[in-house]
């Protein structure tokens, strides 16, 4: 994709499915949102990128609902929404893939995958007794990481343990997109995986992005962020220092804003 | 899949190369994931082992007799151990299950034979005096995030003295009871053998808490905030409410012990079951369950009461003094943690 035609699918005429303006979030004294703004548009990768405390995780768990920013406006798909918690941001589609806490061990694939949402048996048996339609979950989770091409995980009765980081990482990854209708955020996906297992991933981020769903990646591995991204947010001192894309900037360049060497 | 493998950078083809050779499978590390996948097989192994071991020892201890008495002697601690293994799999662990027994089983006999209310409000009341029990421990684990260990050490010197207060130390004995609550000590025939309604009480209870654990939500989550509490957490398990409603199912059971306790002892005594909660830790442990939390299985738990049971009878038929069975006892627990430890180590 050329410079000209990216700016050109992103003008006005696309709606932004997640769209933050002047977000402040301040802990005491400390500033660590100062106005920043961020746009996600349908089919993009939005990576997000700074140096320590340049306020990136402020960021995200302001646009997941783990912070409440102290002003500023959140939109998703053009109506304004004010997330208390997590589980709101998950109402509305938006599902965080978390560093290093996504998933629980002893549990299967098929469990973890519906951790938290269980889907029941129809009838009198999930009505009165409560029991879990575990058959229907394990084929439904097998079909998500089948539409995913995650062809490594075919049995879900595995317990997560058992599998490989890349592989534990696309459990979560599958669980995110599989319900996250609108957006999915994932949080330094690959920071503590091995070289395989990180492309794993990063297939997996093309992958969602290829089905529509856009994603937003926070990572500190700059040649990850300049191979899956269209666009890089890069913050700096709780600011926005600019947003560029692989095509016009070098990743010299990025580290280059990242530190304040180099202004957009 | 295939794009990926081409796709790679160059020294990805090292990478698979080293994650083969550690993905290798040793028959040792295919053992281990096999027991790693079936907590229970471990201790029914042990059972096994136990059982012809000292059926070949002696041969009395195979006798219908003694395996029912067997069953008789484990039905209080096995029942003990349900509760503690639904604390024990959300990574806490309770040391005032036999005080909260003995304390249900006092106010159930006196409520009776003192202030002469009808058997089964007396036996409701105990069941109210276990879930407030439960109540506390969860309040208190919950809201105040205290560690379960420190919660229940408190809470277990509280109710032993609570249950000294109010029955004054003094034992109520089945025969001044009504028989609703003597009733679990009662047998019944099955052929030629006796069977204990204890014991079937017990047998129930386990099947109704394997059901709730396997088959439903709640069961679920209870492993989930026992494995990881941060990542049930952000799957949206409400981890507080879930630590709560296992105290109080824990505290359920314990009522339910304590009508069992009431029947097998034919008395209510306060100064019975001082060292059930380290019975109940040990069934746990030498059935499987993880102390870490979050791995492990209920009827686990039940084949570790068995052991222990196995274990003193089969060793005093054995001709051999009680000190040996605490013996065996403690090299079981030893044993039991260690191979928890070795299975846990699947690729960590």
């Amino acid at each position: 994709m050329t410079m000209t035609e990216f700016s050109a699918s992103h003008t006005a005429t696309r709606e932004p499915i997640l769209k933050a303006r002047n977000l402040v979030k301040t802990f005491g004294r400390v500033v660590g949102l100062d106005g920043v703004s961020l746009d996600l548009y349908p089919g993009e990768v939005l990576a997000v990128i700074g140096d320590n405390g340049a306020g990136k995780s402020t960021l995200i768990k302001c646009l997941t609902g783990a912070e409440i920013p102290d002003t500023g406006e959140l939109y998703v798909s053009g109506q304004q929404v004010h997330f208390k918690r997590p589980q709101d941001a998950r109402v509305h589609g938006i599902e965080t893939v978390y560093q290093n806490l996504a998933v629980s061990p002893a549990l299967d694939v098929a469990s973890n995958l519906f951790l938290g949402r269980e889907e029941r048996l129809p009838g009198l048996l999930g009505s009165v007794f409560r029991m879990l339609d575990t058959k229907g979950m394990r084929r439904k989770a097998k079909e998500e990481l089948t539409r995913l091409g995650i062809s490594t995980l075919q049995d879900v009765t595995v317990p997560v343990e058992n599998l490989s980081g890349g592989q534990r990482q696309a459990v979560a990854v599958a669980r995110a997109a599989a319900f996250g209708s609108k957006v999915v955020v994932l949080d330094e996906p690959t920071a503590a995986l091995g070289v395989r297992e990180s492309n794993q991933v990063l297939q997996l981020v093309r992958d969602l992005r290829d089905r529509g769903l856009p994603v937003i990646l926070i990572s500190h591995n700059m040649p990850h962020v300049f191979d899956v991204a269209d666009r890089i947010h890069i913050q700096r001192l709780g600011k926005c220092a600019a947003t560029i894309t692989p095509q016009s900037h070098s990743m010299t360049d990025a580290v280059a804003i990242m530190t304040g060497a180099a202004k957009a | 899949m295939t794009q990926q493998q081409t796709a790679g950078p160059p020294s990805a083809g090292h990478a698979d190369l080293a994650e083969e050779f550690l993905d290798r499978q040793t028959p040792l590390s295919r053992i281990r994931n096999i027991l790693h996948r079936y907590p229970a097989l471990s201790p029914a192994i042990v059972l096994l082992i136990a059982v012809v071991v000292f059926g070949i020892l002696n041969e009395r201890f195979l006798r219908v007799e003694n395996l029912s008495l067997i069953t008789q002697q484990v039905a209080v601690v096995g029942t003990l151990a349900i509760a503690q293994t639904l604390i024990i799999l959300t990574a806490g662990i309770d040391l005032s299950v036999g005080a909260v027994m003995i304390l249900s089983s006092m106010v159930i006999a006196q409520l009776a034979v003192s202030n002469g209310i009808p058997g089964p409000l007396a036996l409701i009341a105990g069941l109210a005096v276990g879930l407030a029990a439960g109540a506390l421990n969860g309040f208190l684990v919950t809201r105040f995030r205290l560690p379960p260990f420190i919660v229940t050490l408190g809470t277990l010197n509280i109710f032993v003295a609570l249950t000294l207060l109010y029955s004054g130390g003094s034992t109520v004995r089945g025969s001044a009871m009504p028989p609703v609550l003597t009733w679990l000590g009662s047998t019944f025939p099955i052929g030629p053998v006796r069977i204990s309604t204890g014991v079937v009480m017990m047998i129930l209870l386990y099947v109704v808490v394997a059901f709730i654990l396997g088959k439903t939500a709640w069961g679920r989550h209870v492993y989930a905030v026992g494995d990881d509490k941060e990542a049930a957490r952000l799957a949206g398990i409400p981890v507080s409410r879930v630590l709560m409603s296992v105290y109080l199912a824990a505290g359920a059971v314990l009522a339910v012990g304590a009508w069992i306790q009431i029947g097998r002892t034919n008395a209510a005594s306060p100064n019975a079951g001082v060292d059930l909660n380290l019975d109940s830790i040990t069934a746990v442990v030498i059935g499987g369950t993880s102390l870490f939390g979050g791995r492990g299985s209920i009827w686990g738990s039940l084949l570790g009461a068995l052991i222990v049971g196995i274990f003193r009878n089969g060793l005093s038929l054995a001709g051999l003094d009680v000190l040996y069975q605490t013996l065996a006892v403690g090299i079981l627990i030893i044993v039991a943690v260690s191979i928890d430890q070795w299975i846990r180590k699947v690729k960590s």
